[in-house]
């Protein structure tokens, strides 16, 4: 085979590779979802995050508009500190709150940011002030059983005389 | 003080390991050192590719179509038992990315391209080739050896792309158009689930890591074959026999380093 339909080949094999390697990450993984506008940073303190993981999406009336930055511990307020990016192009009030909600029953933690009402709005390295924790299924549960228990346990005092009679 | 006492078979079985590790590590820096000439000369380098990669291209492609044709009938029929067909695009596109595409691309690149390379460096040897190059005052590590090497290194992440994609597309064909997975579905959920660089990007490296390495297996054992008939299929075998159980073994240690969190 002659030099040049040896090259040729080489080269559509080469660029076969990379035409899988843009698919994987473009069609397959979620290179396409990553935005490149500018941000403004913003923390939020929790008593619960529950599982809420960095890269997670900041939603506000369910459009994305932010993905969670990172997420510390502050050991003084033993809260956790969720830093999350938002678009420059989304401004919010000062008094707008945050809440971690899942997607769906069993989906994945995002953040809620509900817009408050006042004139100034929020920028870069401000703190969102209201927030709302993730609700553990199983304290739910557990507060459940507990106040159903409680109910139980008021009753029974006011049937016992009934019994009586 | 026998010479086959149970104690000294022991001890030179040991030693005999540790030489075999020796050399094959001596071996590896040699083809390093020496890999100059895939920069001055690298036409030597695509022919090689040409040789490991264009021929072995039909073989990755189907089975990688099959591949994902069973994974899609597969998944579906798990998933469907809990209701949630729509994920069978993540399941199929986690599964290539992270694990099949780059293994079984391995295993039949060790197959496929790993046997030819050790049966002709072999056969080159019993027909002293080699020694007639170095006769000539060709050193045959850099002609025959370098070029070979970075061929197959080059040539097997290209190959598990294209495995991974042609795999996806297989089970995009059996899930969306033949079983009926709402495409957007299909998509939306493989674009969640999938990110670039903790699941792309670290399948792409560990078929780095097992094209060196079946490379390296296939041309040490051809170098290293008895220069008889015998010599060479035995020589054959142990590459797919080794090279296989290299590439297996490295797998679960690479996953459990990249995917340990």
């Amino acid at each position: 085979m002659s030099r040049t339909k040896t090259d040729f080949w080489v080269g559509l094999f080469v660029l076969l590779g990379a035409v899988a390697l843009v698919f994987l990450a473009l069609r397959a993984g979620n290179l396409s979802s990553w935005s490149f506008a500018p941000t403004y940073t913003l923390s939020a303190n929790f008593d619960n995050i529950g599982s809420l993981k960095v890269r997670a999406p900041v939603k506000s009336a369910g459009v994305v508009v932010g993905r969670v930055a990172k997420i510390t511990f502050d050991d003084k307020t033993y809260q956790a500190v969720v830093w999350v990016n938002l678009e420059k192009a989304y401004l919010f009030p000062k008094d707008s709150s945050a809440a971690i909600l899942t997607s769906g029953l069993l989906g994945e933690q995002y953040l809620g940011l509900t817009p408050g009402s006042e004139e100034v709005n929020l920028s870069d390295g401000d703190k969102i002030r209201y927030t709302q924790d993730a609700v553990v299924l199983e304290q739910l549960i557990s507060k459940f059983l507990y106040g159903s228990a409680e109910k139980q346990g008021a009753a029974t005092p006011m049937n016992a005389p009934k019994v009586q009679n | 003080m026998t010479p086959d006492n149970p104690i000294t078979r022991l001890g030179g079985w040991v030693r005999s390991q540790i030489d075999a590790i020796g050399y094959f590590a001596r071996f590896f820096t040699t083809l390093l050192s020496h890999s100059g000439i895939a920069l001055t000369r690298p036409r030597l380098v695509s022919q090689q590719i040409h040789f490991i990669g264009n021929y072995s291209l039909l073989i990755i492609a189907v089975s990688g179509t099959f591949v994902g044709f069973v994974l899609g009938l597969q998944g579906y029929y798990t998933l469907n038992r809990y209701g949630s067909e729509e994920a069978l695009g993540l399941l199929v596109a986690l599964s290539l990315v992270r694990e099949l595409g780059p293994v079984v691309t391995a295993l039949l690149f060790a197959g496929r391209a790993g046997t030819s390379l050790t049966a002709e460096i072999g056969l080159m040897k019993a027909g002293e080739q080699l020694s007639a190059m170095e006769v000539m005052a060709v050193n045959p590590i850099r002609r025959v050896l370098v070029p070979r090497f970075w061929g197959g290194v080059i040539a097997m992440p290209i190959l598990a792309a294209i495995f991974s994609m042609v795999g996806i597309l297989g089970g995009w064909v059996v899930g969306v158009l033949m079983i009926g997975v709402d495409a957007g579905a299909f998509w939306s959920q493989m674009q969640n689930g999938v990110d670039v660089w903790r699941d792309v990007f670290n399948g792409v490296l560990k078929s780095m890591v097992f094209g060196i390495t079946v490379t390296l297996v296939a041309l040490y054992e051809g170098w290293q074959a008895k220069p008889t008939p015998e010599g060479v299929s035995r020589a054959t075998t142990r590459t797919v026999v080794v090279g296989s159980l290299a590439v297996l073994a490295l797998d679960f240690l690479l996953t459990a380093l990249m995917f340990a969190n």
